[in-house]
């Protein structure tokens, strides 16, 4: 069996977030990249299963030079070989379709994902690719149990969660609690050096949007501390002044 | 020409999100069709979506699309959008929403944008505001292709009525297949207001110190008629269900009022309740990191800054 995980290279969630260059680019000084935190399950999730049935676990990038580290992490981490795709990730269809070329050639039965980066959010990634493919996408996946050829999942739905089956392959976008996040020991981070690390080239592919501007939210003129011994205040505002209740 | 809007609905209501997806995608054209799919919906309520502006529904009900199946609800929907001549679909990011978006993008060639803050600004091009970083930042978009496809963030649009009810017509979309998931059990949380829809939560962390305690949270919650939701830790340990974090690995909600109690402020928490409009914050310690955050503040013990607040409400009522 091989199972393919794609992982973002994301600032850690504690960062502040900056720009520069009249807010034209993201300022990366200082900020610490790590797996996207939902990216780390499913690579959790592909390495219990790799223990579970001897399957192997090939983990994708779409970046550049900078996100090794990243990528060596998760062959630490218990990944087998890794692939980084070297462009500058700049929109969802672009980087959906540079995995697709890649996909298309090593017939994997599963491509685990997270359900969304946490640096542009999208939540697609895993849909798009599965329209690409055409193959079955689901997400978000919190349980994922394999059942012969097909597997059984826990979605979340808005309100609540399904049961849901879906033959191989497919794609699943995971997030909690479908594995607990692995930590590379020490023999990982040395049996990590040596494994597979392959640069395939991603600049041909179309783009289908510009990226401009970024801005930072309004920031909060301050709060209003009301004495607890005199709670109706609170409410007068909330009816009054915020007028929410 | 005209704009297509998927439309969902969860109880037989049509959900908030998807107004507000209907009246985003009147300001941008006139001849606005919303399209439903599958067995949850309620051909009245259906109707009501005139209010916001629509000027078509179409619903195809047939059960096939109840099992979520992506690939499947985006060939009906490419399809109206073929055949009304629309080069614009509109609707709400939520986990199959934005799912749904990314399907439909590849079918029609699209560009794709989620997360979306505002309307679009067609000065030069259509650029569209998006929600990044969880909520700490946007960036502007310019959508380039002549398809386009845009999910947009609660509270996008500041809905009003600007239209009246309308008639409905049910349609046979032709796709192919049954889709290829098998539903086989659907737990829904009963009773509750769901979390991400909701106008006002009522949300608690570690401070309230045990499961047990949460009865006041409930209550303060049924008074203000609020959904629950809790911190991260609150969940881990159990004390309350996962579905109910918020954050950034739970669920991001932006309501016009978000009580926090009994909760510090971690920056990964706060990224799922920042774009809540108005935010209390009640908490023992004034050096607490929420405050910086919050609208108002109440510095005191939730044990009994909860009860006293529950008393106020109820004699406002
Ligand atoms: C990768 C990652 C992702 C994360 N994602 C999330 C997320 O999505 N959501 C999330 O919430 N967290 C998340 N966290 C955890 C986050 O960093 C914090 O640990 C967490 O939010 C703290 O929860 P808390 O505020 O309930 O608890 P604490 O930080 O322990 O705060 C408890 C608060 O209660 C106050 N208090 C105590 N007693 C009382 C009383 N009697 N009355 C009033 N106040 C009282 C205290 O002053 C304190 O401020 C994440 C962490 C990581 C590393
Ligand atoms: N640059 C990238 N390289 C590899 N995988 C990615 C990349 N960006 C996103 N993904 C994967 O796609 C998922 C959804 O991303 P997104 O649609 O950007 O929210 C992420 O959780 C990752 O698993």
């Amino acid at each position: 069996m091989k199972i393919l995980v794609c992982i973002s290279h994301v600032p850690d969630t504690t960062s502040r977030i900056n720009f520069i260059d009249n807010n034209q680019k993201f300022d990366t000084s200082g900020v610490q990249f790590i797996i996207g935190p939902y990216d780390d399950y499913a690579l959790a999730k592909a390495v219990d299963l790799k223990e579970e049935t001897g399957a192997t676990v090939t983990v994708l990038n779409v970046g550049r030079a900078e996100t090794e580290p990243t990528l060596r992490k998760a062959l630490a981490i218990g990944a087998d070989n890794a692939v980084r795709i070297d462009a500058d990730p700049l929109d969802s269809i672009q980087v959906a379709t540079l995995i697709s070329n890649y996909a298309k050639g090593e017939s994997f039965d599963m491509i685990l994902m997270g359900r969304e980066s946490i640096d542009y959010n999208g939540g697609v990634v895993h849909g798009l690719l599965g329209e690409m493919l055409n193959i079955t996408s689901i997400s978000p996946v919190m349980t994922l149990k394999l059942n012969g050829g097909s597997a059984e999942m826990t979605r979340e739905i808005e309100g609540g969660k399904e049961q849901v089956e879906v033959a191989m392959p497919f794609i699943a976008g995971c997030q909690e609690p479908i594995a607990e996040w692995k930590i590379p020991n020490m023999r990982g981070i040395m049996t990590a050096r040596s494994k597979p690390l392959d640069v395939i080239d991603g600049s041909a592919v179309d783009m289908h949007s510009d990226a401009g501007e970024y801005s930072l939210p309004k920031t909060k003129s301050g709060v209003k501390l009301i004495d607890p011994e005199n709670i109706g205040e609170l409410v007068n505002l909330l009816k009054n002044e915020a007028k929410v209740i | 020409m005209s704009i297509v809007v998927f439309v969902e609905s969860s109880d037989k209501k049509v959900k908030k999100t998807s107004m507000e997806a209907v009246f985003y995608a009147s300001k941008i054209d006139n001849n606005v069709i919303a399209v439903a799919l599958g067995s949850a919906h309620d051909e009245s309520q259906l109707g009501e979506l005139g209010k916001w502006g629509a000027t078509d529904v179409l619903l195809d009900s047939a059960n096939k699309f109840d099992s979520g199946d992506l690939s499947l609800s985006a060939s009906a929907i490419s399809e109206v959008m073929k055949t009304k001549n629309a080069k614009i679909l509109v609707l709400a990011t939520s986990p199959f929403g934005s799912g749904l978006a990314a399907c439909v993008a590849v079918q029609l060639n699209a560009s794709l944008a989620t997360n979306v803050a505002e309307l679009p600004d067609t000065s030069s091009g259509f650029v569209v505001k998006r929600s990044i970083f969880t909520g700490k930042a946007f960036q502007n978009v310019n959508l380039t292709n002549e398809n386009k496809v845009i999910a947009i963030k609660k509270n996008a649009v500041d809905v009003v009525e600007n239209g009246s009810v309308i008639n409905i017509s049910s349609f046979s979309a032709e796709v192919d297949g049954e889709g290829k998931i098998k539903v086989k059990d659907v737990d829904m949380i009963q009773g509750d207001i769901l979390l991400p829809e909701a106008e006002r939560v009522v949300s608690a962390g570690r401070g309230l110190k045990g499961p047990e305690n949460w009865g006041m949270v409930e209550e303060l919650a049924s008074v203000l008629k609020a959904a629950t939701a809790c911190s991260k830790p609150v969940s881990d340990m159990d004390w309350r269900p996962h579905h109910e974090h918020v954050g950034q690995t739970g669920i991001k909600v932006s309501p016009q009022l978000y009580i926090a109690i009994g909760i510090s402020g971690a920056i990964q928490h706060l990224a799922g309740v920042n774009s809540s409009k108005t935010i209390v914050v009640i908490n023992k310690d004034p050096e607490a990191p929420f405050f910086k955050e919050a609208d108002y503040g109440i510095v005191g013990d939730a044990f009994e800054v909860v009860p006293k607040l529950i008393e106020a409400l109820k004699a406002n009522n």
